[in-house]
């Protein structure tokens, strides 16, 4: 067991920062440290042209295999990656759920055709995809998906509505659970469709949330068509692929944004000290709490990476996503309390509403506990899977 | 960078925990908490010619010479087991000061089961001091707290020597010296209040002079030790209500089956899962940075560990006793000896409060200077 990194590691990081100084300058200075959770609304274009600017110099993809376009980097690069890039102030990315989720779960489950027609589209930076998973009646209940999809000829027709769906108003695909088999339910008779989202059928509305913005959005399918061919797996096997992708959450890319959360409390910290707070033992016991608990989160992360090859999930990767989601939170009301009364101002008149980056941490930091398995759903998880307690009965 | 125990390291957490569970569980622990000397010296002998006697003193002298990641192994399945023993006392906190030191003397001993040890520093509460007299040392002063300290055969007693921090050995009963062992709640550790009134020490007593800034190393390491034991034991007091709900049966059904029972069980494997992270991030850290590194890192990583870890510890130990419900609150059920154990583990070595203001001082909190910037 060890941590440090080995003289080969430390040049692969002046590598990629050196690329980050390098590239994050001109046009894309501006786009240091936004675009992040929260404020994915930011410099949108900017952002797609970053992208391709990474995608060409080959840094998307770090960690998929080579046979799939990727650099097949060891754990420890992709560590080092993710950290160096958040480091560096580098924005939120626009291409993450294709890097993240789809390329892999295309890579995993995926035909030949699928994987030459898709996989150079994410390592470019030039296809953007969504996942539709969610529904209005099928959020921590997710296997009660009601979209349907029916084999007409050589094309699925979609019928049916997805919500909370990041980045749809401006992705070219989108990764959709639909119920291929009539009268089915529950986790039989769904299907893993890659649908693309510029078409008649699908209607795109944003949702405005608490924060004033708009992350996620509403995806209606009205007779939405995709090719036979764009299944993954086969019909009927959607819930164990759907699976498959929730899997790849847990990738190296948390350590990411783990900086990108140290940032926010290095910001926090440094107001705590302006403003005198720092002084107040109360406050000086929460920030160092707070400090901990993401040294902790990192090492939980590198333990849960290190058991990569384990077929068995491990207890830490079980809890992370209750941890994280919740430290985070919590990071969110620290911030507020450093400010005190003056958490609550920010600049510009009166009847507008445009939050600074802590009131925008506050308040998205409240669906951290909610989306991707929301914090009751993660301790059901953790006590009949990782604990082996009796399970919830289903109706 | 691999965050996971090697093939050796995972060969001697089995041994540990399969010989621990056979002869050293809280079967043993009972048995033993009722005597005075609070130990079984006939089994303690098994566990020398294990080698954890030696596990971190270097092979040159009659060692393991493994490091920090091993002990912490060592010390999570002591936890688990709740093992009364001079470990603790001989191994992570004498045999850590003097590899700390670079000492000579007694690693031999301490490796070979020959003598048992304990350090009185930073670790207790109080103060000694030392005056030089002809050609020896004369301390006095008073120490509550010190583990081991009526039982152990070596005592380390830090002392203010000119301004500085000296380091004394004191071999076995000597004139001025009283040592009285305290009655406990949490019956498995043995604290003492050492009265030093008087004690004349020879010059060869003196173990180093300057040792201030060695016992800081080392007592940071113990810290990371004491959180590697808070892992085992809280996810003992985890197994053992997680096995007791699913077992007891009211309203027709396994109580385990209550989604109230289930997530406090969850948050139990929360504060489990990353208090180990803690612990072995801090043990990673203890061995790179060695004997003589940048202290700072291993001060940080060591602080955030024992504080996060032992409340974790305790945390589970009180959910365990709720979630046992009415016989958790027995003398029969083993919960009540890990709740104890917890809260003496809390105040052991600084407790949570002490070592978050310890993280704020060292994140830079009190660098307001450069806040004004």
């Amino acid at each position: 067991m060890k941590l440090s990194f080995s003289a080969e590691d430390e040049a692969f990081r002046a590598e990629i920062s050196g690329w980050m100084a390098d590239h994050l300058t001109g046009p894309f200075a501006r786009l240091k440290n936004r675009g992040g959770p929260g404020d994915e609304h930011a410099f949108f274009e900017e952002r797609r042209a970053w992208e391709r600017h990474m995608g060409k110099a080959g840094w998307i993809g770090v960690g998929w295999p080579t046979s799939a376009g990727g650099r097949g980097a060891p754990l420890s690069h992709q560590v080092i990656f993710y950290e160096e890039y958040a480091r560096a102030g580098g924005p939120g990315r626009v291409g993450h759920i294709g890097e993240g989720l789809a390329g892999p779960t295309i890579v995993a489950f995926g035909s030949e055709d699928q994987k030459r027609r898709f996989l150079p589209g994410i390592l470019s930076g030039d296809d953007l995809w969504c996942q539709g998973y969610s529904e209005p009646n099928a959020g921590s209940d997710l296997a009660n998906v009601r979209t349907r999809a029916r084999l007409v000829g050589d094309r699925w027709v979609i019928d049916g509505q997805k919500v909370w769906t990041s980045l749809a108003h401006v992705s070219d695909w989108c990764f959709v659970i639909a119920r291929t088999e009539d009268g089915s339910s529950g986790h039989r008779g769904l299907s893993y469709l890659l649908v693309p989202m510029n078409q008649k059928g699908i209607t795109v509305r944003p949702i405005q949330q608490m924060t004033g913005t708009s992350e996620f959005n509403e995806v209606f399918f009205d007779g939405a068509e995709t090719a036979a061919e764009n299944i993954v797996g086969k019909p009927g096997e959607g819930w164990k692929v759907a699976m498959g992708t929730l899997a790849f959450e847990r990738g190296a890319s948390t350590l990411g944004q783990q900086m990108a959360f140290r940032n926010q409390l290095d910001e926090i910290i440094a107001i705590a000290k302006a403003n005198g707070r720092a002084k107040d033992p109360v406050m000086r016991q929460r920030l160092a709490e707070a400090w901990i608990g993401l040294q902790i989160m990192r090492a939980n992360a590198l333990r849960m990476l290190s058991q990569a090859g384990n077929p068995e999930l491990p207890r830490e990767a079980y809890v992370s996503k209750l941890y994280w989601a919740t430290w985070h939170r919590d990071l969110g009301k620290l911030a507020m309390d450093v400010l005190g009364p003056e958490a609550d101002v920010f600049p510009g008149e009166p009847g507008t509403y445009e939050l600074t980056a802590l009131q925008q941490l506050f308040l998205f930091t409240r669906s951290d506990t909610i989306y991707a398995g929301t914090n009751e759903i993660q301790r059901n998880i953790i006590a009949e899977r990782a604990l082996g307690m009796p399970r919830e009965a289903r109706a | 960078m691999n965050f996971a125990f090697t093939e050796d390291q995972l060969l001697i957490q089995d041994a540990a925990r399969g010989w621990l569970g056979e002869f050293a569980g809280p079967a043993h622990a009972r048995k033993v908490m009722a005597t005075k000397e609070g130990y079984d010296p006939a089994l303690w002998q098994q566990a020398v010619a294990l080698g954890w006697t030696g596990l971190i003193v270097p092979e040159t002298q009659g060692g393991l010479g493994l490091g920090f990641v091993e002990l912490a192994i060592l010390m999570e399945e002591m936890g688990r087991a709740l093992y009364p023993s001079p470990f603790e006392a001989t191994v992570a906190l004498a045999a850590n000061a003097l590899t700390a030191l670079g000492a000579e003397r007694y690693l031999e001993a301490i490796a070979a089961g020959d003598i048992t040890a304990t350090l009185a520093a930073g670790n207790a509460i109080g103060e000694v001091t030392a005056t030089p007299v002809d050609g020896g040392y004369r301390l006095d002063g008073l120490l509550r707290h010190v583990p081991d300290g009526a039982r152990a055969d070596l005592v380390l007693v830090a002392a203010t020597l000119d301004g500085r921090t000296a380091l004394f050995a004191i071999e076995g009963e000597v004139a001025g010296l009283t040592r009285t062992g305290l009655a406990t709640m949490d019956q498995t550790r043995r604290p003492a209040e050492l009265r030093f009134e008087g004690v004349a020490l020879p010059a060869a007593a003196l173990i180093a002079a300057d040792a201030g800034r060695a016992l800081a190393l080392a007592l940071d390491r113990a810290a990371v030790a004491l959180a590697a034991h808070a892992v085992g034991a809280a996810e003992k007091c985890l197994e053992m209500t997680v096995d007791y709900t699913k077992g007891r049966v009211q309203f027709g059904r396994p109580v385990a089956s209550f989604q109230a029972v289930k997530h406090q069980c969850a948050d139990m494997a929360l504060a489990v899962e990353t208090s180990r992270s803690a612990a072995y991030w801090a043990a990673c850290v203890a061995d790179d940075c060695g004997h003589n590194g940048d202290g700072t890192a291993l001060a940080l990583a060591a602080s955030g560990a024992k504080s996060w870890a032992g409340r974790a510890y305790f945390d589970c130990a009180a959910t365990a006793i709720q979630l046992h419900g009415g016989v958790g609150f027995t003398w029969e059920y083993d919960v009540h000896l890990y709740f104890k154990n917890a809260r003496a583990l809390e105040a052991v070595l600084g407790d949570g409060a002490h070592h978050r203001e310890r993280v704020a001082h060292l994140i830079g909190l009190d660098d307001l200077a450069e806040a004004a910037q």
